[in-house]
């Protein structure tokens, strides 16, 4: 942000066993794609506890993505169905808070998809760019300095 | 004259009333109480102004119980005032514990809730538009009152607290335990919330009931289905908070066979209570179905206000955007 103008910051949870593997590839494949992304490993999709994504948003990421593998490919069998559920019902949660859809994503990213995690990271920066910022501060200070 | 008495306060902010009535119902046990205690301060009850309270030493006052959300001006006002004259501060019942019901106002702002409580309420007659302001001069002096936030704050998010008695409201034996912890100064590490840690399926009556693997294929309301008064809530398709919730409230709803809405709060271990039955709910509904998942997700009409009923401003998020609100 050094010259003033909007970098969107993103945090990304990325289950171990496809995702960031995929990322990983990415990576070591010297793709090249927008740096607005920290990624945070977690064992599964499923393992991404709702309160991770607020606590995400809140303090002060523009977007949050979870990655995990495709349908039927889980680790653990079933861990990327509850995230898919859990997503889809704190997405429209979000939106009762005034947090659009468009920032929270769910992807599926195999070990062998470091393209689509390319893409992934460089259309979720453009559409998030041309959101904004959220700039969340839950009503804070607003409070008498007394 | 024997030991003076430990001094004791009682306060409200926004709260319905139901916290002040709370102490009342201890009955013929709060003559035990006022016996134990000296009662400095009590709006609701006794004539006790503010300039009394001023007019104490700091630290002078034992233990001050308060009820309500914060809202307004004048309320952080007396308790910030309060705060300095009390050793002990406990934030009593749900809304000063977690915002409660009034804190459900952080989905709008001031300027949403005057227009609707001034103007478009249908009971609302109004035709000079008339909305309360901080000043006013009549006959040459000027009257105030007091601002009205944006935000519903909890206690513990405008001065610190010491304990918290939670419930909508907090039931009679758990008063009384923490009237007699802190009379024998039995009290446990600051800041806890005194009832069980456990959630409230571990006590509930229901929990036989429910099945190996508990799967929801549709949500109902409680007014579309006939309940069952023996069978867990959730395996009828009825959301139940409790899994989410804290134990010791005696389960009055769930023996009123109402499902639990979740006035305790959350465990020690999660702090945003939402979020985490959300993640409860989301995992047990039984499809992997793309479609068939947001089908039912579009059957739970408002999850925000159903998830934070009793606790949004304590929540992660705390209010809805400023931005969003039209």
């Amino acid at each position: 942000m050094s010259n003033g103008a909007f970098e969107p910051r993103l945090i990304g949870f990325l289950c171990n066993w496809c995702s960031y593997t995929g990322a990983d590839l990415a990576g070591t494949a010297r793709m090249v794609y927008a740096p607005s992304m920290r990624i945070i490993r977690v064992m599964c999709s499923g393992r991404v506890d709702p309160q991770f994504v607020l606590k995400a948003f809140s303090e002060g990421a523009d977007g949050v993505l979870i990655s995990g593998c495709h349908p039927g490919d889980c680790h653990y069998q079933e861990g990327n169905y509850k995230a898919l559920r859990r997503h889809r019902l704190l997405t429209k949660m979000l939106e009762q808070f005034g947090i659009e859809k468009e920032r929270f994503r769910l992807e599926w990213v195999s070990a062998a998809e470091g393209v689509k995690f390319q893409h992934i990271c460089n259309e979720f920066t453009e559409q998030i760019r041309k959101l904004g910022p959220l700039n969340w501060n839950g009503g804070k200070h607003e409070q008498s300095e007394a | 004259m024997s030991k003076a008495k430990p001094k004791v306060a009682f306060y409200w902010c926004s709260s319905c009333g139901g916290c002040e009535e709370s102490i009342v119902d201890l009955a013929e046990d709060i003559l035990k109480v006022v016996e134990a205690v000296d009662i400095v301060f009590w709006p609701v009850a006794l004539d006790f102004k503010k300039k009394d309270v001023e007019a104490m030493e700091d630290g002078s006052i034992a233990v001050s119980f308060i009820n309500g959300a914060v809202r307004l001006s004048e309320q952080e006002e007396m308790v910030k005032m309060l705060r300095k004259k009390s050793g002990l501060i406990v934030a009593h019942g749900t809304c000063s514990h977690l915002g409660g019901i009034p804190g459900l106002g952080n989905f709008w702002n001031k300027e949403t809730i005057f227009n609707r409580s001034y103007h478009t309420t249908p009971s609302t007659d109004n035709p000079d538009r008339t909305v309360p302001l901080e000043k006013v001069v009549v006959e040459g002096k000027e009257l105030t009152l007091p601002s009205f936030y944006d935000t519903v704050y909890t206690l513990d998010q405008v001065i610190d607290v010491d304990y918290y008695l939670p419930g909508c409201a907090p039931p009679r034996d758990l008063i009384l335990n923490a009237v007699q912890a802190i009379l024998e100064g039995k009290l446990p590490p600051k800041g806890a919330v005194l009832s069980p840690n456990k959630s409230l399926c571990d006590d509930c009556d229901r929990n036989e009931s429910k099945p190996e693997k508990l799967v929801i294929t549709e949500i109902k309301r409680p007014w579309e289905v006939e309940i069952d008064p023996e069978k867990c809530f959730l395996a009828q398709g009825i959301i139940c908070m409790g899994p989410a919730t804290r134990t010791g409230c005696g389960e009055r709803c769930i023996e009123g066979n109402m499902p639990c809405r979740g006035c305790f709060g959350p465990t020690d271990q999660v702090f945003d209570q939402g979020a985490k039955f959300l993640s409860a709910l989301a995992s047990i509904l039984d499809t992997n179905d793309e479609k068939e998942i947001e089908k039912i997700v579009n059957t739970i009409i408002d999850p925000a206000g159903t998830f934070y009923r009793f606790s949004l401003p304590h929540s992660i998020l705390r209010r809805r955007r400023m931005e969003a609100i039209k």
